[in-house]
This record gives structure tokens, C-alpha cells and sequence, in this order.
């Protein structure tokens, strides 16, 4: 089938000013981060009002959502970075529709799924990044995540047009196969829930870090911003339910894709290198939930485990995917 | 939530029955002892934690270093680049690491770790199905989660405790919890009739979520069964690779393959004997010479003709890149195409000494193939012709090249060895074809006019004289050859079955949880108090809502309670809870 290359060149557009509008979203979303760090000492002592608050109580489980309605609360008192934050939900609404157009467009030009070639797997990836964060959003307001999901998204991006570029084509018979399109877009999710667990366990570490120093007497150094952000305790129960979602959606990813090695090489499991990756992550994300479920290892030991599962992520992305021999090399 | 529970008697306030991983203490002496330290250590969740990071680390220089099941010849190139490092990694296992000793070991430890883990735990979680719910502990106010709430006296709940427990009994059966109505329960052990514990108390112990800790034992049990799958699949599948030239047949018995091998149950001699031969072969590139797709592959189809046993009546299949033809079970796979072109070669005595198809072997994507044909019984002396294929010639700063992966402008250019008769020929290494050839003593390259190496440049359809009247060669036409992997492997139903069994395991491990819940009505001034707690194991959020949930659903008129835990409650979506407020959050 012919490729339509006006669709392709118009999806390239779409992609330029999604990350035009994305800019402006990360902008926004570190706006009102520094906004509310501006405020620091108020929230500090949101922060004393907040401990005293539960004495007696037995539970930590309410946590989370008390958290958050001090957060909103303290956002209130000058609706300045409150409006930042609406204005970085707004444009990051705005650059997902581009987004998603981009990819719908790309996938017209070439009459199939558009995730074939690096290129493709990074716009469509970052755009599926995008989709959960604003999908977890309705549930949970973690819009203080913004940055640290819109910042990576842009990064991608970036990757995909310059380094990753490839001209809008077919698929290589070897790619041709519903396991691509089933096999890939479940591995999209999970990564991109990966991703923002990742960004999650990072903000944790640090939140805590900052609670050790502030026990400690200290007054904690730079980032006043992350007075604004829930607990470390709350940041890892956050984290946790997003690597929860993305285990076994990692492990149907394994599994689909052992469908499809079969159905095109004959054996389910080769070790070639892509696949070898892919197990090493489960297996890392595997110890990550041990961990957290092993007495004696607290959260902060899991979350090591939990940033070691995704730095394997990456590299299967972005090492694996260029200098690794293998099945995976897209040719016949 | 767990900090403030444990250590309390198993009796409903908690669930350490589940948590009954003992310290592991220093050994007493004697070698039972140490055994026995050394089980409890390996069986702990801190060992097969380490395992779990050890087998990530582990299965990392397979990627990175070649591997002899993927490719023996870039395993020997490698020896040859890295003359100290390679012979050491050889010793190590690395160019094996998926069946060496160590990544072997590691990955037999945690197995054995687990079912070392997984049978106890399955005992107790058996017994703990089979158990009913426990009693309701004497304070429901110390569980993390419960609400009071007053039915005043003229609503059904509150027309008696008993109206009270039985609209709970029915909120709870409505939420598929697992009751015990403690008013006709026999008593706990040791309690007296109307006190917590004993005859007639008035109240309920509920239980669900059951289905997480199955899951997670069926998990674990399954990845064990993954493992056998693979173990077995080893053992009982046979493979091979055939190279099938355009209109030959393939017959499916251990002497038609170019290699073959087999687990130790495959009885080689009684390989089902179909064959099937290559009718029609189509390939085509890209040939819009815009963008960077120019001659990449567009399409490979393989018609077959088959013969499923001897004597059935043919039918044809249509092979492709995931596509693969099934005969009972055995499968061949496409994996590979390349030119055969057809040559014959006279030797000096005029006989025909070689008349055939020479599989070439594709070394770029524009289909540069290598090609080597020797012809030992030429007399007087063996030939061997050795060089390039290229379906689309052209001269690129006096290199020849192939412009692109169709026969657009096929040429073969060889250089020509001579050997006298008894000499061995040409040595190749064994398994890598697209290594550098040596030379086997006593062959020597025929030089031209220049000094220079002899080339012969044939067209398809003309012939060259050979050297010092060794013969002629002629190159006949030009055919494709289809590289097919064919592989048996009953095992591979029994490993996906047990892979989707551990990811229903897991996901309900991880997303069913596993609640108690305790509903006890007591006689109040103007109505009925009812009081419902709550208790989960791991990680619940959700707990509180369900709670607040229970107790709406018990007393739909109820209001708050002057309680201990504090004020008033707002609406139907908040509700007091240990003195704090909260949202309902759902998840
Ligand atoms: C092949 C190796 C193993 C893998 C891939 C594995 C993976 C996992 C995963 C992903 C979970 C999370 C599910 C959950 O949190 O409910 C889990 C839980 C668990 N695993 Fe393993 N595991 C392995 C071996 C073991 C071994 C050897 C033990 C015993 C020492 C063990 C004991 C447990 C326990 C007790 C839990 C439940 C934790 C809890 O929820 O309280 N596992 N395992």
C-alpha cells in the first residue's frame, strides 16, 4: 500500500508543536513547584500543624488524602500558583491532543499500528506516558507529579526527531504480526507506568532525605518545593500502587511476546538480547515487591530496587535497541 | 498498619498466622542444626531477594558477550579480537551463560528457596481457608479502621441488636464477605456465654479476599511450572535448519537438515516423515527511492507443496516471516532467503564435474552474497571458485557492489583455486560460513595476466575458460533458496498455560485484598449501637471506605455515635474514623 506522505510530513508538524506546547506545560508545572517552594515556611508550618493533628490516632492509611487536602489547601492561600497549575493542566491537555493526532496521523500514512521503528516507538511511547499520567489523575491528584511526567515525555520526544527520525515506510515482514500491535502497546503502558513510578520514587527519596535532615535539626538544603509535596510515606504508597499496575501488564508483555517468537522463529524463549533485558526487568521489578513485602527492608531499600528496574528500562530502550546483535536487529 | 497490630494473639485483630517466618536464630550445635539454619536461611524472603537481584545481574553478559546458541561464529570472532579477556570468559561460561554453572545455580537455589517457602505457607493458607473467620476481638475501637453508628429506635436496625446484625449479615453476604454469626456460634475456647468470645455475643466476623493469597501461592507454584516446562521442552523438542532451493523437496529425516539437534527423549530415527517442497518463492524490496527505505524488505512468501505422510494427497501452504507451516505439530519457520545461482563446471578432461544451484550467503542488505563452489573431483586438478554474488552490479571506486537486493543486473565474480588431486581443498571453519576462508596447503589462487589474483565476471547465460586448462564454468540462471528453522517443542503449550497462570496469580495477588471485618451491635439509649472494624493485610487504602461502607449499608438512618474517637460525621462519603477525617478514596 502507498505511503501518503502528506499525512506523514503533517504528523511530523503535530509532533513539533506538541513539544512546543509541552514546553510550556513543564514550564508551568516548575512554576508552580517554585511557587509554592516560595512559600516554604508557610508550608512548614502547615507541616507542624499537620503532625500534631492526628495524635492518638492509630493510622497512617489516612495519610495520603489528608496530605493532599493540606496541599490544596496551602495552594489556596495565593491563587498564583494555583493558576500555574491550571495552566500546566491545560497546555498539557492541549499537547496531548496534538500528540495524540501526531500519532494517529503517522499511523494513517503508513496503514498500520505506528510503532515499527525507533521512532515511532518514541513518539507513541511518550504520548502513552502522557495518557496515564492524566488516566492515574482522576483517581488520585498527583498533579504535583506534572513535571516530572511531562519532563521526560518532552526528553523522548526530543530522542525521536532527532536521533530516531525515520522516513514514514512499511513494515519489514518480520515486523508484520498482531503479537507487534498487542505485544507493544501493553508494553507502552507499562513502561510509561514504570516511568512515572520511577519519577515518584526519585521525589520519595528526596522528600525523605529532607524529613531525615529536618529530624535531625537540620534545616534542609535546596528544593524548598518539596515542602509542597506529600510525605515520603505517601510518595511511596503512591509509587507502589503505580508499580503494582505495571507488573503483571510487564509480565503480559513477556508472555506476548513469547507468543509471537514463537510464531516467528519457532522457539518462545531464544535469550537474544532484547528478551534477556525484558526478563532482567521483570526479575528486578520481582525483587522490588519482595522487597517491599520482606521484613526489615523499608521503603527507601525498595526504592533503590525500583529505580534499578528502571534504569534496565532505559538501557533496553536506548543501548539494547542500537548495539546489541539479535533477533530483535528488524530484518529478515 | 502492621506496627500496631503486631505482636496481638492471632485471634481476629490480625493476621500473623500468615506472618510466621521465624527469626532465624544462631544454630544449635551439631550438624542438624547447622542444616537446619542453613534451610531457614535460604528459605527466608531476604534470600530469595538477593537470588532475584543476583539472577538480574546474572543474565546480563549474555546479552553483551556473543552467545554459542545464537551464533558460534561471532562467538569465534570474538576469541580471535580479545586473545587474553577470551579464553578466560570461555573458561567462565560466558559465551553459555543461560546453561552455566553459576546462572544455573542461582536460579536452582531460588526454586529450591521457593518451594521451601511456598508449601509451608500453602499449609497454613489451607488451614486458613478451611478455618471460619475468628471471633471479634473484645475493642473493635484498636482495630486501623471502624466506625459507630447510632440506628435510632424506630428504623428497622434499630428496632433490636438482632434487627442491627442481621441487616449487617446481609450488607456483608450482599459483599460477598465470608460471615460467622457469633450469636449461634459455638464459643471460643475458655469464653463465657455473653461475653466476646462465647454463646450468643452479639456479633459478626466476616472475611474475604481469600483469592490474594492464593494467588500469590499459585504464582509462585506456576513460575516453578514454567521452569519444568522449559526443563522438559529441552528434552523432548528436536530442531534443525534447511536450506531448500527453488523447486527441491525437503523431506523431514535427520539427513535432510544441514543441522540438527534433539533433547534426549526425541528418538531421531522416527521424525515424521512429510516433506515439502518449494514451488514458488516471491520477495520483494522497496522501491520507492525516496526517504531511507529504499530496498528494504517488503514482502517474502514461500509457496510449498506438501506432503503431511508418505502417500497423502499434496496440498500447498503459503509460508512467511510469522507465518510458519504446521505439519502435526512440527513447525518450519522462514527465517532466511538468499540467491542460488546455477552453475556448471567442466573440468580439463571435458566431463561435467559440477552441475547445480550454489547457495550463496547474503552479506549486505542489498543482497552482496558470498559464494563458494568447489569441485573435488576434477581432473587433473580440483577446482574451488570463491567470491561474490551481487544481484544488482555496479563498480564503486573500482569495488564492485550490489545496488540493490533484486537481480536487476546479476553478475558472479570469482577468483579461482587450483589444487592437485588427494590435496584437502578449502578449509572452512566449522559453523561459520561468513568467516574469513583459510587456504588448505597445497591450493593455489590462479593469477592473471597482470600478476594479480584471476576474476571471472560472469553474466547469467555465459561462460569463462578456467586457468591453465583446468576447465570451463558456465553460469547457467539464477534461483532463490528459502533458510528454514524447523522445531518440534511439545512443551510450549504447558509453558505459556503455566506463564498466564502465574499472571492471574499475580495480579490477583496483588490487586485482591484480603479483609476481616467485625460487626457488633450493643443496646444504646434510643437505639442500637452498631460498631463496624475493619482489618486488612498489606497495603489498603480503601479499607476505611469499605468500612464507612458496611456500616451505611447496615444502618442506612444511622447517625453518629458520642464516641470516644470523636465529633460528628458529615455525610455519606466521610465518616469518622479514628478521630480524622477522610475522603473516601477508591482504590
Ligand atoms: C522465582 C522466584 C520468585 C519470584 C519471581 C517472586 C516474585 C514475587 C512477586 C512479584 C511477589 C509480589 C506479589 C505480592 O506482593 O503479593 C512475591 C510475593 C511473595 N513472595 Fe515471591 N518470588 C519468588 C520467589 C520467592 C521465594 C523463594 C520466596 C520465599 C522465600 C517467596 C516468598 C514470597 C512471599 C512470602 C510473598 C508475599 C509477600 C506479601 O505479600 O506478604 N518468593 N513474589
Amino acid at each position: 500500500m502507498a505511503i501518503e506522505q502528506e499525512l506523514a510530513q503533517a504528523s511530523n508538524w503535530l509532533v513539533y508543536s506538541a513539544m512546543a506546547v509541552y514546553t510550556g506545560a513543564f514550564g508551568a508545572f516548575v512554576a508552580d513547584l517554585a511557587g509554592r517552594g516560595a512559600r516554604a515556611g508557610l508550608d512548614t508550618a502547615r507541616d507542624q500543624a499537620r503532625e500534631l493533628a492526628p495524635v492518638g490516632s492509630a493510622s497512617s492509611v489516612g495519610g495520603s488524602a489528608a496530605g493532599s487536602d493540606v496541599v490544596l489547601v496551602a495552594a489556596g492561600e495565593s491563587d498564583r500558583p494555583e493558576r500555574a497549575l491550571g495552566i500546566a493542566m491545560s497546555l498539557t491537555w492541549l499537547a496531548f491532543v496534538l500528540h495524540v493526532a501526531a500519532v494517529v496521523l503517522r499511523g494513517l500514512s503508513v496503514h498500520r499500528a505506528p510503532w515499527g521503528n525507533m521512532f515511532e516507538f518514541a513518539t507513541t511511547g511518550a504520548v502513552v506516558v502522557t495518557a496515564v499520567f492524566l488516566a492515574v489523575l482522576r483517581r488520585h491528584d498527583v498533579r504535583y507529579l506534572g513535571g516530572f511526567v511531562i519532563g521526560p515525555v518532552l526528553l523522548t520526544l526530543g530522542l525521536a526527531v532527532t536521533v530516531f527520525y525515520t522516513e514514514a515506510a512499511q513494515l519489514v515482514p518480520a515486523l508484520r504480526s498482531v503479537w507487534l500491535l498487542i505485544h507493544v502497546s501493553v508494553a507502552f503502558i507499562a513502561s510509561a507506568l514504570f516511568t512515572i513510578g520511577f519519577s515518584t520514587s526519585v521525589l520519595q527519596l528526596l522528600q525523605e532525605r529532607r524529613e531525615l535532615a529536618r529530624a535531625a535539626g537540620r534545616t534542609p538544603g535546596r528544593g524548598r518545593f518539596m515542602d509542597a509535596l506529600p510525605s515520603s510515606v505517601d510518595l511511596e504508597r503512591t509509587s507502589y500502587r503505580l508499580h503494582i499496575a505495571a507488573f503483571p501488564l510487564w509480565g503480559f508483555t513477556l508472555i506476548a511476546g513469547a507468543i509471537w517468537a514463537e510464531a516467528a522463529w519457532g522457539r518462545y524463549w531464544n535469550w537474544d538480547p532484547k528478551e534477556v533485558w525484558s526478563f532482567v526487568i521483570w526479575v528486578a521489578y520481582a525483587a522490588y515487591l519482595h522487597a517491599r513485602a520482606t521484613r526489615g527492608w523499608d521503603g527507601r531499600r525498595a526504592a533503590y530496587l525500583a529505580m534499578f528496574g528502571y534504569a534496565c528500562l532505559l538501557a533496553n530502550f536506548l543501548v539494547v535497541n542500537f548495539f546489541a546483535v539479535g533477533k530483535h536487529s528488524y530484518a529478515m | 498498619m502492621a506496627s500496631e497490630t503486631r505482636g496481638e494473639p492471632a485471634t481476629g485483630v490480625n493476621f500473623t498466622e500468615y506472618d510466621a517466618e521465624p527469626p532465624i536464630t544462631q544454630p544449635a550445635l551439631g550438624p542438624l542444626g547447622w542444616l537446619r539454619w542453613a534451610w531457614r536461611q535460604l528459605t527466608s524472603m531476604r534470600s530469595a531477594l538477593l537470588l532475584l537481584f543476583l539472577l538480574a545481574i546474572a543474565a546480563v553478559p549474555g546479552s553483551i558477550v556473543p552467545q554459542n546458541r545464537e551464533d558460534p561464529g561471532r562467538v569465534s570472532d570474538y576469541l580471535d579480537a580479545h586473545p587474553t579477556l577470551g579464553p578466560w570468559l570461555e573458561r567462565l561460561g560466558f559465551f553459555d551463560v543461560y546453561t552455566s554453572v553459576w546462572f544455573s545455580a542461582i536460579y536452582l537455589l531460588l526454586f529450591v528457596s521457593l518451594v521451601g517457602c511456598v508449601i509451608p505457607r500453602a499449609r497454613v493458607h489451607l488451614r486458613a481457608i478451611r478455618q471460619a473467620p475468628p471471633r471479634a476481638p473484645r475493642r473493635l475501637e484498636r482495630l486501623p479502621e471502624h466506625v459507630s453508628l447510632l440506628a435510632p429506635a424506630g428504623t428497622p436496625a434499630g428496632a433490636s441488636t438482632d434487627a442491627a446484625l442481621d441487616a449487617a449479615l446481609a450488607a456483608l453476604r450482599r459483599r460477598r464477605y465470608r460471615v460467622v454469626d457469633n450469636r449461634t456460634a459455638p464459643p471460643a475456647a475458655g469464653a463465657s456465654a455473653g461475653r466476646p468470645g462465647g454463646w450468643g455475643e452479639r456479633s459478626i466476623s466476616a472475611e474475604k479476599g481469600y483469592t490474594a493469597e492464593t494467588g500469590n501461592l499459585a504464582f509462585h507454584l506456576a513460575l516453578l511450572g514454567v521452569l519444568v516446562s522449559l526443563a522438559w521442552g529441552s528434552l523432548a523438542s528436536y530442531s534443525g535448519q534447511a536450506v531448500i532451493v527453488q523447486g527441491s523437496t525437503f523431506v523431514n529425516s535427520v539427513i535432510d537438515y544441514d543441522s540438527f539437534g534433539a533433547g534426549r527423549l526425541v528418538d531421531t530415527g522416527t521424525l515424521p516423515p512429510f516433506s515439502a517442497t518449494l514451488k514458488d518463492f516471491v520477495v520483494e524490496f522497496e522501491t520507492a527511492d525516496q526517504g531511507n527505505q529504499f530496498g528494504a524488505p517488503r514482502e517474502f512468501e514461500a509457496t510449498f507443496e506438501v506432503v503431511d505422510r508418505p502417500g497423502a494427497a499434496p496440498r500447498t501452504a503459503v509460508v512467511s516471516p510469522n507465518h510458519p507451516l504446521d505439519v502435526q505439530g512440527t513447525r518450519m519457520f522462514l527465517v532466511g532467503n538468499g540467491y542460488a545461482p546455477v552453475l556448471t563446471v567442466r573440468d580439463g578432461a571435458g566431463n561435467v564435474a559440477f552441475r547445480g544451484p550454489v547457495i550463496t550467503r547474503p552479506q549486505d542488505g542489498n543482497y552482496k552474497s558470498l559464494a563458494v563452489a568447489k569441485v573435488p573431483n576434477a581432473v587433473p586438478r580440483q577446482i574451488a571458485l570463491v567470491g561474490v554474488f551481487l544481484p544488482t552490479y555496479d563498480l564503486q571506486d573500482g569495488i564492485p557492489v550490489s545496488q540493490f537486493p533484486q537481480p536487476l543486473d546479476p553478475r558472479l565474480m570469482v577468483n579461482v583455486l587450483l589444487a592437485d588431486p588427494g590435496v584437502d581443498g578449502l578449509d572452512f571453519r566449522s559453523g561459520t560460513p561468513q568467516s574469513v576462508m583459510r587456504l588448505g596447503p597445497g591450493m593455489t589462487m590462479a593469477l592473471g595476466d597482470d600478476g594479480q589474483p584471476l576474476k571471472i565476471l560472469l553474466a547469467p547465460g555465459t561462460s569463462a575458460p578456467l586457468p591453465d586448462g583446468a576447465g570451463t564454468v558456465s553460469f547457467d540462471g539464477l534461483t532463490r533458496y528459502a533458510a528454514m528453522d524447523i522445531r518440534r517443542d511439545p512443551s510450549k503449550g504447558w509453558a505459556l498455560g503455566t506463564a498466564l497462570l502465574a499472571l492471574v496469580g499475580v495480579t490477583a495477588s496483588l490487586f485482591v485484598r484480603r479483609r476481616r471485618v467485625f460487626v457488633r451491635a450493643v443496646d444504646g439509649a434510643d437505639g442500637v449501637v452498631v460498631t463496624v472494624a475493619g482489618l486488612t493485610r498489606g497495603d489498603d487504602a480503601a479499607l476505611g471506605a469499605e468500612v464507612a461502607a458496611i456500616a451505611a449499608a447496615t444502618v442506612p438512618e444511622g447517625g453518629p455515635v458520642a464516641d470516644p474517637g470523636g465529633g460528628p460525621a458529615t455525610d455519606q462519603s466521610t465518616q469518622q474514623t479514628n478521630g480524622q477525617t477522610r475522603t473516601e478514596e477508591q482504590s
